[in-house]
């Protein structure tokens, strides 16, 4: 596993029925590339996270796959409907296998 | 074949200059036909990719894609290594079709999006980076 | 969306206060940042100062108006959780002493700043130390390592939006007349003084790049080009290896003195670290 990977989201705590929210997401990693070269000259293997995925009460908002050209900490902002109160659950997915995940509440008032 | 001097030149020229954009080129094609089943594109659609004329840094390149009832959206970096960025799939509760992110860019080059709309067709649209060689900062 | 919008601010503010100024940095809505300043009295030279953030695109700007967008908030609130962790094998953590990160604030405006225990210039990163093998009993962290980065980051965190004001008379002059004499002396095979480049040519190209005025109001800061957080001495520490010369170390008096020297450069200023640059 990638060192200290944190992985943090804004989400508002309350929405208004019917209205769409932005979210955004941002994992410390470092999604190494796989086409560094380190001081011996030996290449890094690629390690980063490879998929991105955010649902609500268990549907599926946004599956975002990948690739090393994604920059190191990687960011995402999105937009989501929220029909009634409910937990979102945010999953990101390493090439090591490491899976990292938070959740949050949103109340639909 | 007798070849001049000034014409073997000419053709190790031509081919220096044009084969390495022809695989490129290959690389972007052939992701694209990957993801459309090599169905027909249009441009000028409902998908609008912004980006930054000009990166100050290559490393962090902020990037967004919109295309209002697309399914999904495919992202290329046509002058990269390798020229997947990341697909986005939007889902049932996607709220709008539209997402930012932050890309590498090995130098300057077009940055590519295909959107594949609900009804089964095909959008593109891109964009060139210029991708500065820093001073002491860059 | 959010994007387009920034950048269209950016656009109608520049197009409103044309006449020097361009946008505006507020953080999160709710910290405005003094990003230009008249010139400090000392300064001979230069009329107006001006945050590198200044010589920036809107879309490298853009990163720091909203913490979470700014990559080096990250190190920061690292910075946060080690500020109430033990400290090396001992009990005491920063917390200990300082109840909040917050009753810290104001204290990175004002470094460097003379110790008069010491009867020296301390930068934050030696007060940090010392409050760690004096108060806590615990092995000092090296000058540039990541905890030490990420706990200045913290303090500036929450010092931003506060005018610099380092004091440069006093029992700190002599060493601020050496920092002074370091930044107008030529080093290296390309015989560049800080000055040439950050004095004299500040807003004009190298490579393609533009020169800014070399503040460091937003240190530690968050480079796009190595996508971790520098801290000053690094900073000065590339800068001098840029003009081919054998550079100083992080943390040595001539560093420290720099230091001095260019931050009261930048009184008036806010802090803004830890900034984005490319």
């Amino acid at each position: 596993m990638a060192d200290n990977v944190t992985p943090r989201v804004r989400v508002p705590s309350s929405a208004s029925a019917g209205e769409d929210i932005t979210i955004k997401t941002l994992i410390s990693h470092p999604m190494e590339s796989g086409q560094r070269k380190d001081k011996e000259g030996n290449t890094i293997p690629r390690s980063i996270i490879n998929r991105f995925v955010t649902t609500f009460n268990g549907e599926t908002v946004i599956d975002v796959t990948m690739e090393p050209a994604i920059s190191t900490n990687p960011y995402f902002e999105f937009v989501s409907k929220v029909p009634e109160s409910g937990t979102f659950e945010f999953t990101w997915y390493d090439d090591d296998g490491s899976v990292y995940t938070e959740s949050k509440d949103i109340t639909v008032e | 074949m007798n070849l001049s001097r000034r014409r073997t030149l000419a053709l190790g020229a031509a081919a220096a200059i044009f084969l390495p954009r022809i695989g490129w080129a290959d690389a972007t094609t052939d992701a694209i036909a990957e993801f459309t089943g090599g169905a027909d594109l249009t441009e000028g659609g409902a998908l609008k990719l912004t980006a930054p004329e000009i990166a100050e840094n290559g490393n962090t390149v902020p990037i967004e894609v919109d295309a209002p009832g697309a399914e999904a959206i495919l992202i290329l970096a046509t002058g990269n290594p390798n020229p997947d960025v990341g697909t986005f799939h939007f889902g049932p509760l996607s709220g709008a079709q539209m997402a930012s992110t932050r890309i590498r860019l090995a130098g300057t080059q077009d940055v590519v999006a295909v959107a594949k709309m609900a009804d089964g067709t095909f959008q593109r649209a891109s964009q060139e980076v210029k991708v500065t060689i820093g001073g002491c900062g860059g | 969306m959010l994007f387009r919008t920034m950048t269209a601010m950016a656009l109608v503010l520049g197009a409103t206060t044309a006449q020097a100024e361009g946008p505006e940095l507020v953080i999160n809505g709710e910290i405005p940042i003094t990003t230009r300043a008249p010139a400090p009295e000392h300064m001979e030279y230069v009329r107006e100062v001006m945050s590198g953030w200044e010589f920036r695109s809107p879309e490298t700007q853009a990163f720091e108006a909203d913490d979470f967008e700014n990559p080096g908030m990250i190190f920061a609130e690292d910075g946060r959780t080690a500020f109430s962790q033990p400290l090396g094998d001992t009990d005491q953590s920063c917390a200990s002493c300082h109840e909040s990160p917050e009753t810290l604030a104001g204290a990175r405006a004002v470094y460097p700043k003379w110790d008069p225990e010491r009867e020296e210039v301390q930068t934050i990163e030696m007060q940090i130390n010392e409050c760690i093998t004096e108060r806590a009993g615990a092995e000092a962290w090296g000058y540039t390592s990541q905890p030490m980065t990420n706990m200045s980051a913290l303090l500036a965190s929450v010092s931003r939006g506060m005018p610099v004001n380092v004091a440069i008379d006093g029992p700190a002059h002599d060493t601020w007349l050496q920092g002074k004499e370091i930044y107008y002396t030529r080093y290296g095979q390309l015989e560049l003084s800080c000055a040439n480049c950050h004095e004299d040519n500040y807003g004009n190209m190298i490579r393609a790049d533009h020169l800014s005025q070399g503040q460091i109001n937003g240190f530690p800061t968050y480079r796009l080009k190595n996508a971790k957080l520098n801290s000053v001495h690094d900073r000065f520490k590339g800068c001098v290896r840029d003009t081919r010369a054998e550079t100083f170390s992080p943390g040595s008096p001539e560093f420290i003195a720099l230091e001095l020297y260019v931050a009261s450069r930048g009184n008036g200023l806010s802090v803004e670290g830890p900034a984005v640059r490319n």
